[in-house]
């Protein structure tokens, strides 16, 4: 499971930077949102990989730390998938707002050799 | 646990209770939402200078006041830590804010919708960054700070400035990621985010976790290195802050003073964890990219046509200037850098606002032409003809704006007798008391480069403002007066008079600094006081771990 994880980890950031490097916007927008889940998936990863084990506390159950996961982890890639979203969603709005403006979706509002 | 126990908390909850009322407000009642933004502004200079007075304590176990966010103790829960490095910023936050807002009441805040709530979330998003005592916290107010200043940098819109900010929030959000990387990887290792815990557990740590955490350090640091404009992580800061309205670009002067703020607290936090030498110091490396960001900047303030591009390259110098000094670490240094902090954000502050104020009357032509004159060396003929007068008179007006940007220009070049001559003396006396006069063996190499840095980027930056003056001021093309009212020039007035009494009041200033840096030396205190924090009544619930089934 961890080359797996490590794998979609390293294919979507490894995307992502190489979209964000592109001229037009929507491409750079899509290498944003690959590189936030990249992103996601590694803080996820840091609370170490465990198959079937809860992150919330169960009060049936005897109380032993060993059946549980890191919750912390799991509690900062949801902020971080709020956060990013909104920022994506702000960020759409602007390269809006610059096309409009400037009739080209290139990164400098103006295409090359024009 | 009384009312002054929770006045640390004051400087985020004011903004953001500000900030909503005035969502709920209908935009069209101007007013109510100017007086609103205006008392909340003048509470927080208000709060922020008393948590200022309450950490001048003489011992220091009580200049660092811990207020626990949900009242668990600070390993669980989420810290608020407000010491003198904090709360100095949160004075020169609250100061630079009435100054801009001052200014934009004139006219800007009419530009566009929601000037006043996006000042108040950016106010809110700067402090909580000051205050904050755990790293994920700290992401969570960068981008608090963050949303609301792509808002204000497209205040006034037009294509020049969406453009800028095009770049700038991809800029921004790229190093999020980053800082997430950065934060996780110190979470995987070493098992917290509270800064203090942190400062505890990384000597601990095993080897090979070791070398992990110092990478997620340093991935950390160059999230905060872009939001310094460190080169080569800041060719973003001069279009973006040109490109801003006047009052905006003036609060923006502390956004790059944020990032310089964290590695100096975070610095200050993990130094007894390296034995001395701090990890977010990266051996000498800061101190590299602070000459090597002074360079850049002294050579794009030479090369800049307008006059805002040279004041965003202004911004670089300082943001250079300080990470050399820390870089080369040091008591002194750190209370020159402190003094050179204020000082410099106070004056590239009036000079956004000064420039905006002497700009108005002229078109953009104006600069290309008169740049291309120099340098096709084209003499002004039909000029001489008609001013055969002998001088000519200068309106009062300018004459008031021209005495401003001469203070401006010898705050950010460092020349006496103003506060920004006392900072780099500040500097360089440190520089040479540390290597030379007391340690009685010669100054190192990176000592010799400083020294030399420092002045030839002052060289620089009186040769750039110079020209730019003698182009502004006393060519002899016919311009209209620019519209000014006295309440802008009031704003720039009480910037330049803050400077003049950092000026004046030197000595009691300098004193301050020194006690800051040497409480943040090796950042017992710190550590120590919000480790010692408990609860202030008994927790209601039992820890999590001891749930009974």
């Amino acid at each position: 499971m961890e080359l797996v994880i490590a794998i979609t980890i390293g294919v979507l950031a490894g995307s992502g930077i190489w979209l964000l490097l592109r001229p037009r916007t929507f491409q750079v927008i899509i290498g944003l949102s690959l590189l936030s889940y990249a992103v996601n998936l590694f803080i996820f990863g840091m609370g170490r990989l465990r198959v079937g084990a809860p992150p919330v506390l169960d009060p049936s159950e005897p109380a032993n730390l060993a059946r549980y996961v890191d919750p912390l982890p799991q509690a900062l890639v949801l902020t971080a998938i709020v956060i990013s979203f909104a920022m994506t969603a702000l960020f759409l709005v602007v390269i809006l707002v610059a096309r409009g403006l400037s009739g080209s979706d290139h990164v400098d509002s103006v295409e090359r050799g024009s | 646990m009384t009312l002054a126990d929770h006045l640390i908390i004051a400087p985020i909850i004011i903004p953001l209770i500000a900030g909503g009322l005035m969502l709920l407000l209908d935009g069209r009642r101007r007013e109510a939402i100017a007086a609103i933004s205006i008392l909340s502004t003048l509470a927080l200079l208000a709060v922020a200078v008393t948590l200022l007075m309450s950490s001048t304590a003489p011992e220091p176990a009580q200049t660092v006041k811990v207020y626990l966010l949900g009242n668990w103790p600070a390993s669980f829960g989420i810290v608020l830590v407000a010491d003198r490095l904090a709360a100095l910023m949160l004075v020169l936050t609250a100061t630079l804010a009435c100054a801009a807002l001052l200014f934009a009441l004139a006219s800007w805040h009419r530009a566009g919708s929601f000037f006043h709530p996006l000042f108040q979330f950016l106010l809110m998003g700067l402090n909580g960054a000051f205050l904050t005592g755990d790293l994920f916290n700290l992401f969570v107010f960068f981008e608090v700070l963050l949303a609301a200043s792509y808002g204000l940098a497209l205040h006034g819109s037009g294509r020049a400035r969406v453009s800028a900010s095009l770049h700038y929030i991809v800029i921004n959000l790229a190093s999020a990621t980053l800082f997430l990387i950065g934060v996780s990887l110190i979470y995987g290792t070493a098992g917290t985010l509270n800064m203090a815990a942190l400062g505890e557990r990384i000597p601990l740590l095993d080897p090979s976790e070791r070398r992990l955490m110092e990478i997620g350090a340093a991935v950390l640091g160059v999230a905060f290195l872009i939001k310094a404009a460190a080169w080569p992580l800041g060719f973003w800061l001069p279009t973006m802050y040109a490109a801003a309205s006047a009052p905006v670009a003036a609060l923006f002067a502390v956004m790059t003073k944020v990032g310089f703020y964290v590695i100096l607290r975070l610095g200050s936090i993990t130094a007894e964890a390296a034995g001395g030498a701090s990890i977010f110091y990266a051996e000498g490396w800061l101190f590299t990219i602070g000459i090597a960001t002074m360079c850049f900047a002294a050579i794009g303030m030479l090369a800049s046509q307008d006059m805002g591009r040279l004041a965003g390259y202004s911004v670089l110098v300082s943001s250079g200037t300080m990470l050399a000094a820390i870089g080369l670490g040091g008591t002194g240094m750190t209370t020159a850098a402190l003094y050179y902090l204020v000082s410099s954000t106070l004056t590239v502050a009036a000079f956004f606002l000064l420039i905006e104020l002497v700009e108005r009357g002229r078109s953009q032509a104006d600069d290309v032409l008169a740049v291309t004159l120099e340098a096709y060396g084209a003499e002004e003929e039909g000029e001489f003809e008609e001013a055969e007068v002998v001088g000519v008179a200068i309106p009062a007006l300018l004459a008031v704006l021209g005495v401003a940007f001469l203070a401006c220009a010898l705050l950010l070049s460092g020349l006496p007798p103003l506060s920004g001559f006392i900072a780099k003396f500040a500097i360089l006396s440190s520089l040479l008391d540390q290597h030379w006069l007391t340690g009685g063996g010669t100054i190192s190499l990176q000592g010799w480069i400083l020294l030399a840095v420092i002045l030839v980027s002052g060289l620089a930056t009186i040769v750039a403002m110079t020209r730019a003056g003698i182009r502004t001021f006393w060519t002899f093309t016919e311009r209209e007066l620019p519209q000014v009212r006295s309440v802008e020039i009031g704003a720039v007035a009480l910037l330049l008079f803050l400077c003049v009494a950092l000026t004046v009041q030197a000595g009691p200033v300098m004193r301050f600094m020194q006690a800051t840096a040497s409480g943040l030396e090796l950042g017992r205190p710190y550590i120590g006081a919000v480790q010692a924090k408990t609860p202030t009544v008994p927790t209601p619930r039992p820890p999590p771990s001891e749930v009974k089934p």
